[in-house]
């Protein structure tokens, strides 16, 4: 409720609404969905009617409006992952999981879902569980993480073929060498302001 | 405005005079001058070549070094900012329109030319800079990077940007997938807010400005500017009807101005380096350094900074360690991000990177994100997964995109069986033109674009696809209406 | 910090783009606007900037084709229907909501311009089902007409032989609105108008891409009192109206031209009508009264017409209970009952449906008969000025003109439902105008916000002397347009004559300080469509003082209130009951006339700002009934006062003897006697202490508020809605 208050804080006034996003973030996070009821208290809360939040809520893709299960598993299925094989990956999450796309598992402890781009193309194919990527995935990995967190484990996210982040995997090819210092290159109009500076 | 309406001026080009009178704000006459001008012969650099680490300026793109404040300043960020800001906008506005940074967020507006319009005297209004951190477009990945890896670079750029167009705050919209990105870059604003870098009389320079973020929740139209502006306002990503533009009537019913994550991370190296130097790199109208992202069939996916206008074929073989079983193997890339048309291996050998060479080629360079499909590929499912992506994203505010998409999205399903009658495919063709240009958005062009770069390359193999279907299975129940 | 006239319309639902019309807010804004010349289809016009190319298409009669624009809504421009080719621009734009700049030449006719409509027809009938045979808009359907006016003359739609097309589910959204949602082609004007005009928010889209769907929230019904506007406003068969489902085709009816008189606005109607039954009522546009919407009440409740209807005369037999007579017998009896009674002792009371001819004979006869006890229903303070002058019980700034006010101080009078269609012309200028709304009286939702001035009467009087501290009376001093409305139900209290003394003291005091001296401030909101004409005619007001004489011979003209009840009266007391349904009046009566419906007689009816507006007879009166003033007139002939009119027109000529306002249709004086009423009434500012309090306060009392309504289902399925409702946790 206070953050509520607080994130409201950062819109001019009159524009309340604005908070609407993170307060059904907030719900879902408490929650892990948005109950209609949660709906009716936010529309109250940032007094606006609760047909607009309810529209908001069936307008956007992360507001769960039924229970996805403990760790719900987003499956990306965009054209840059479905080149790198996403389908098999769909097939051993659900083969892992216990349950289809779309689906719960019957433990209730998967939410298996479908999803388009998730942004991290370089590193396809991606799954997203709750807020954490994992990338570079192989069906092994996935059989790997999702028994991990079926023992109450978080398995290390980020790529899990070895690779840092959005470098090439064999090797850097640029940024070899370290940054430049403060000031490298500085054009001419600012070095006057401050001598000394320069070049390296 | 740059979505919609740069879009057009890339592809109509001989008609560009006209396009003055809709860019009614400001000075209309700068974009006659600089468009008309595309006809000329470009000139200086022919093509772009691989760039030296020291011109790189997102010099932690990987990882390797830390993001905090501490490291970014070690690697320059935040270096002579206040005095940047003291030169005053029409200075910070002119280093931009010197550099020819044009916007990176796909549409390829200029951004000096966008700055300008918001110089406009006041009305008592307050003026907001939006960042566009909405990356959601198959194929691209590049702000993501920018903001886990480099958030000061961005914090820096709004308050630059801010500078530049008079703004009193810049509310970034982060998509909502990127939780851990929004964290990195929410610490990163509280140690700008700790460090008076932000805040209150600005880095000492007496301006006041703050930074905010705002995190979506999952919708892809939520890119296009207005979509935007409506979703931080809490309402339905649903894109506005322009004009007015958002340099009118934005957030908050204030002037706005929207950029794209890149486009604001580049501004202060190119204030502090000189837009001249910014300039020195790519073709006339093309210059500048971008991130390409590099993904599908190729032996080393990955996202890089380059110089404008490389060559794709030494940008894949560089980088991405060329394509899966050698170049020969390619089938067709998609340059710019999904809503781009594919270009086909043979225009692949010689093209450039960048906004003319691609127009050119029948395709656009949008966000440099490149796709490369492999002989490997079912072509026709691959752009079928593009449409079914529209189709999902489509917010159905507007009629044509609604209704055109999923209907394209399910004949282009039954023709990867080659479910179809061949004279469907004409068909097709003259639906995804009746959805181009007549939406509120561009999300409809970006639709409609993949699938006519699918007829315009892939002919053939529909054609023969839907022999074969009718080979086995009898005439298409398509044939019936025909 | 954002206290802009736009702030309110931003705070409009999604679909409804609040900024074209800021737009045009902006460019009305001075220096006065320079007109420039565009061409459109190469026909110059003259036009101002700001307008779009749809305005001014229409200025030089080129009609562009539309589905989401609509001219009292905000502008959506999600349908594509209106895009149109502009010369050197390399793509088509939508005419509703581009502005026009100087020397653009559009082309409505081109090829790109056909090729687009085409094209946006040929997706807009993908998803649309071919059910035109059985669909109610079948012959009044825009999608129909423009598919066949812009439209491909086949098919391409191929998948039908593969997955077919969109299905939607239907929803509930109360027992006026039908819905069948698979034809919606989403032009958003219903919920645009829900948010705008109606101030219900419970409207909306669900959903995104082909999935969107409008709907209302979860499962809630859309309850408003002007909901019935969303059907007319549909393109297509998604919304149409429940009570007509399959009853006739447009081309099937007659439409007859009329006024409503279910609420004292005097709304224009157009009463559709087969085979002597009324099918339906529809709004009439009428910008100086009810632009083009119309509340439920008077657009449903015509099915109350064919309910409870007295077709027969009727007299109380030996045993009490009321019997068929003829009409010979009726009228003896009660020319007799006239004849013997003493003038003093004669009472007529005329109720909330009585025509100003009706009222006019039955005042000339009792007047013949000695008497001068001709009352209405409805109270008014004799004191003072009393109805003198009809300034004093007029909306005098007229109903249109509410919308130019930037404030507007509501005394007692729950606008939203005492009058729906001057509530949305307050809401209207709310939003649109920035004006600011206050109210003496209980707390009721009025869809808009106001400043809640409390309830009790002695605010008005602190208002009315200036010295009350309150913000409200800053505002009020401040505002340069500003309009007071007294609800009549004020009046009858033992205070009503001190609360309409300040009111005309307030308002007078206030209108003696504007700069415009043609602005009108004082309003005087009454309830019934009658009242104003019997006011006008020379009815007492309230019936009280002869009551306590104990009337032998009661009259009642269609006074259905209650106001007289059997227990009031002495035991012998004759009660004559004209009208025309069986209410509370013919269920107390001796003898009644069974009379006409206002559907049913060619009459005139004075509205709340004084309008003489007439109806026309769109069926014959049911069974026996006849016109109400033919019944006095040949009561006349009986008694032996015989009345000098045999014609209407006769009865009109007597009409404008009493006040040629009566009938002069249409038409709305402007009244001037202010200052002499408001010096008449200083003698009455004694001091109040009472609380201000309205009759309708919920959704549920507005439904049923007379004879027609009471007997109509509908109204009726409407009140268990409302109640059903209440119970839902949505």
């Amino acid at each position: 409720m206070k953050r509520i208050q607080a994130i409201v804080q950062n819109y001019p006034e009159g524009s309340q609404t604005s908070a609407i996003s993170m307060a059904l973030d907030i719900v879902q996070r408490q929650i892990g969905w948005i109950p209609i009821s949660a709906m009716h208290k936010v529309a109250e809360l940032l007094s606006m009617p609760r047909m607009r939040v309810y529209e908001w809520a069936t307008f956007y893709t992360m507001c769960k409006r039924e229970y996805r299960g403990k760790y719900n598993v987003k499956i990306c299925k965009s054209l840059p992952c479905m080149l790198r094989g996403s389908d098999f990956i769909i097939r051993a999450v659900e083969d892992a999981t216990g349950c289809c796309a779309g689906g719960l598992s019957d433990d209730k402890m998967f939410g298996v879902d479908l999803v388009e781009c998730q942004g991290a193309c370089v590193n396809a194919p991606v799954i997203a569980i709750d807020d954490d990527y994992y990338e570079d995935l192989t069906v092994c990995d996935v059989y790997n993480i999702i028994e991990k967190l079926r023992c109450g484990d978080i398995p290390p996210s980020g790529p899990q073929g070895g690779r840092y982040a959005a470098e090439p995997c064999c090797g850097l090819t640029s940024l070899q060498t370290g940054p430049p210092p403060p000031g490298y290159c500085i054009q001419e109009a600012l070095r006057q302001d401050k001598k000394g500076d320069g070049c390296n | 405005m740059a979505g919609v309406l740069a879009r057009v001026i890339q592809r109509t080009k001989p008609q560009l005079g006209i396009i003055g009178p809709l860019v009614s704000i400001g000075n209309s006459n700068v974009a006659v001058v600089r468009f008309q001008s595309a006809d000329a012969a470009p000139q200086g650099k022919q093509c772009g070549a691989p760039l030296s680490d020291c011109d790189r300026i997102f010099t932690n793109l990987y990882g390797r070094h830390d993001w905090r404040l501490k490291a970014a300043m070690a690697r320059g960020d935040w270096y002579m900012t206040k005095e940047i800001l003291l030169k005053g906008n029409a200075w910070i506005i002119n280093e931009l329109k010197v550099s020819g940074l044009r916007g990176r967020g796909g549409a390829g507006f200029p951004t000096g030319m966008k700055w300008s319009f918001m110089q406009k005297p006041s009305d008592g209004r307050p003026k907001y800079l939006v960042v566009n951190a909405d990356e959601g477009e198959p194929g691209t990945c590049k702000d993501r990077e920018i903001m886990r890896h480099d958030p000061h670079k961005l914090v820096e750029g709004c308050l630059i940007a801010g500078r530049a167009i008079g703004a009193i705050a810049a509310y970034i919209y982060i998509r909502g997938e990127f939780y851990n990105e929004a964290s990195n870059l929410q610490v990163a604003i509280a140690e700008a807010y700790q460090a008076g870098l932000i805040g209150k009389n600005a880095c000492g320079s007496g301006y006041d400005f703050d930074v905010f973020v705002h995190r979506g929740a999952g919708a892809y139209i939520c890119g296009e500017e207005t979509a935007l502006i409506e979703s931080i306002e809490g309402k339905q990503g649903k894109p506005r009807l322009k004009p007015p533009f958002p340099a009118d009537i934005g957030l908050f019913g204030c002037p706005t101005t929207v950029n794209n994550v890149e486009t604001i991370s580049v501004a202060p190296t190119i204030c502090r380096r000189g837009g001249a130097w910014f300039a020195s790199f790519g073709r006339l109208r093309n210059q500048g350094t971008k991130l390409y992202n590099i993904s599908g069939h190729v032996n080393t996916p990955c996202t890089v900074e380059e110089e404008m206008s490389i060559p794709l074929k030494e940008l894949i073989e560089r980088h991405a360690g060329g394509v899966i079983g050698g170049w020969d193997n390619l089938l067709a890339v998609i340059p710019g991000g999904s809503s781009t048309p594919l270009i086909p291996k043979s225009v692949c050998d010689t093209v450039l990177m960048d906004f003319d060479a691609l127009v050119a080629a029948n395709s656009a360079f949008g966000t440099a994100a490149i796709i490369v499909m492999d002989k490997s590929t079912d072509i026709v499912k691959a752009i079928a997964r593009l449409i079914m992506f529209y189709k999902h994203e489509s917010c159905g505010q507007c009629t044509p995109c609604r209704e055109g998409v999923s209907w394209m999205n399910k004949i282009i399903y039954r023709m990867v069986d080659g479910n179809a009658s061949p004279k469907e495919i004409d068909m097709l063709w003259e639906i995804s033109k009746q959805i181009e240009g007549h939406t509120i958005c561009a999300l409809g062009d970006g639709a409609a674009w993949p699938v006519q770069g699918l007829i315009r390359h892939f002919r053939p193999e529909l054609e023969r696809r839907m022999a074969a279907y009718a080979c086995v299975c009898g005439p298409s129940k398509a044939e019936r209406l025909y | 910090m954002l206290r802009q006239p736009l702030t309110r319309a931003l705070k409009l639902s999604s679909p409804a783009r609040a900024a074209p019309l800021a737009a045009r807010t902006f460019s009305a804004q001075p220096p006065a606007p320079e007109k420039f010349e565009v061409f459109i289809d190469d026909k110059p016009v003259q036009v101002e900037p700001g307008t779009t190319i749809l305005q001014a298409a229409a200025l030089v009669g080129v009609e562009i084709p539309r589905f989401c624009y609509h001219e009292r809504l905000a502008v959506a421009g999600n349908c594509r229907m209106c895009l149109v080719e502009i010369e050197k621009s390399p793509k088509p734009a939508a005419a509703c909501a581009m502005p026009v700049m100087k020397g653009m030449r559009v082309k409505t006719n081109s090829d790109l311009t056909k090729k687009a409509r085409e094209g946006v027809m040929e997706f807009l009938l993908v998803n649309h089902p071919l059910d035109c045979p059985i669909c109610d808009q079948g012959g009044e359907c825009d999608l129909q007409d423009q598919s066949m006016a812009f439209g491909s003359d086949r098919s391409r739609f191929t998948d039908i032989h593969f997955s077919g097309k969109r299905a939607v589910e239907d929803k509930d959204v109360g027992p006026l609105i039908k819905t069948i949602m698979t034809r919606c082609i989403h032009c958003t004007r219903c919920i645009r108008f829900a948010s705008e005009v109606a101030g219900v928010d419970d409207f909306g889209t669900t959903g995104r891409g082909s999935d969107m769907q409008v709907g209302t929230y979860v499962e809630k019904m859309f309850l408003s009192e002007l909901s019935g506007n969303i059907i007319d406003l549909c393109p297509v068969g998604a919304l149409t109206s429940k009570p007509y489902s399959f009853a006739a085709r447009p081309w099937e009816t007659r439409r007859i031209d009329s006024v409503d008189v279910l609420d004292p606005l005097g709304s224009n109607i157009v009463v559709a009508t087969r085979t002597n039954e009324v099918l339906r009522i529809l709004p009439r546009t009428n910008e100086e009264i009810n632009e083009e919407w119309l509340s439920d009440k008077s657009r449903f409740a015509c099915d109350g017409l064919k309910r409870q209807r007295l077709v027969t005369p009727m007299m109380k037999d030996s045993r009490g209970n009321l019997t068929p007579v003829e009409w010979e017998d009726a009228m003896v009896a009660a020319a007799r009952a006239l004849q013997n009674c003493p003038p003093n002792k004669l009472l007529a009371v005329a109720g909330d449906l009585a025509d100003a001819e009706s009222l006019v004979a039955l005042k000339d006869l009792v007047n013949r008969l000695g008497s001068e006890n001709t009352c209405t229903e409805q109270y008014f303070p004799l004191e003072g000025a009393g109805i003198d002058l009809r300034s004093s019980y007029l909306c005098n700034t007229k109903i249109a003109n509410v919308e130019d006010s930037d404030f507007v101080l509501l005394i007692g009078a729950n606008t939203r439902f005492e009058a729906p269609l001057l509530n949305a012309r307050i809401r209207k200028a709310y939003i649109h105008k920035d004006t600011d709304v206050a109210f003496i009286g209980p707390k009721v939702d009025l869809t808009y916000d106001y400043t809640h001035v409390g309830d009790s009467a002695s605010v008005l009087k602190d208002l009315a002397s200036g010295t009350s501290s309150h913000e409200v009376m800053k505002r009020l001093e401040a505002a340069k347009r500003p309009v007071v409305i007294l609800g009549a139900d004020q009046l009858k209290t033992p205070e009503g004559a001190a609360i309409l003394a300040y009111t005309q003291e307030l308002a007078l005091r206030l209108q003696d300080k504007l700069e415009d001296k043609s602005w009108k401030v004082l309003n005087v909101l009454q309830r019934t469509a009658s009242q104003v004409a019997a006011l006008d005619i020379g009815y007492k007001p309230g019936v009280g003082p002869v009551l306590q004489d104990g009337p032998q011979v009661v009259y009642l003209l269609g006074a259905d209130s209650g106001v007289v009840s059997r227990d009031q009266l002495p035991k012998d007391a004759v009660v004559i009951y004209q009208g025309h349904h069986g209410d509370v009046g013919a269920a107390m009566a001796d003898i009644v006339l069974p009379g006409a419906a206002y559907t049913e007689k060619r009459a005139t009816y004075v509205n709340a700002e004084g309008r003489a507006q007439q109806t026309l007879a769109a069926v014959t009166p049911p069974g026996k009934a006849r016109d109400d003033w033919k019944i006095i007139r040949a009561l006349s002939e009986i008694i032996g006062e015989r009345l000098p009119y045999d014609s209407l027109d006769e009865v009109r000529d007597r009409l404008s003897q009493i006040s040629p306002a009566l009938v002069t249709y249409g038409n709305v004086e402007n009244n001037n006697y202010f200052a002499q009423a408001r010096a008449l009434a200083q003698s009455l500012q004694k001091p109040v202490s009472g609380k201000v309090d309205v009759q309708l306060k919920q959704l549920e009392d507005f439904f049923m508020t007379d004879t027609i309504s009471r007997a109509s289902p509908t109204m009726a399925k409407c009140v268990q809605a409302v109640l059903k409702q209440k119970q839902s946790k949505y």
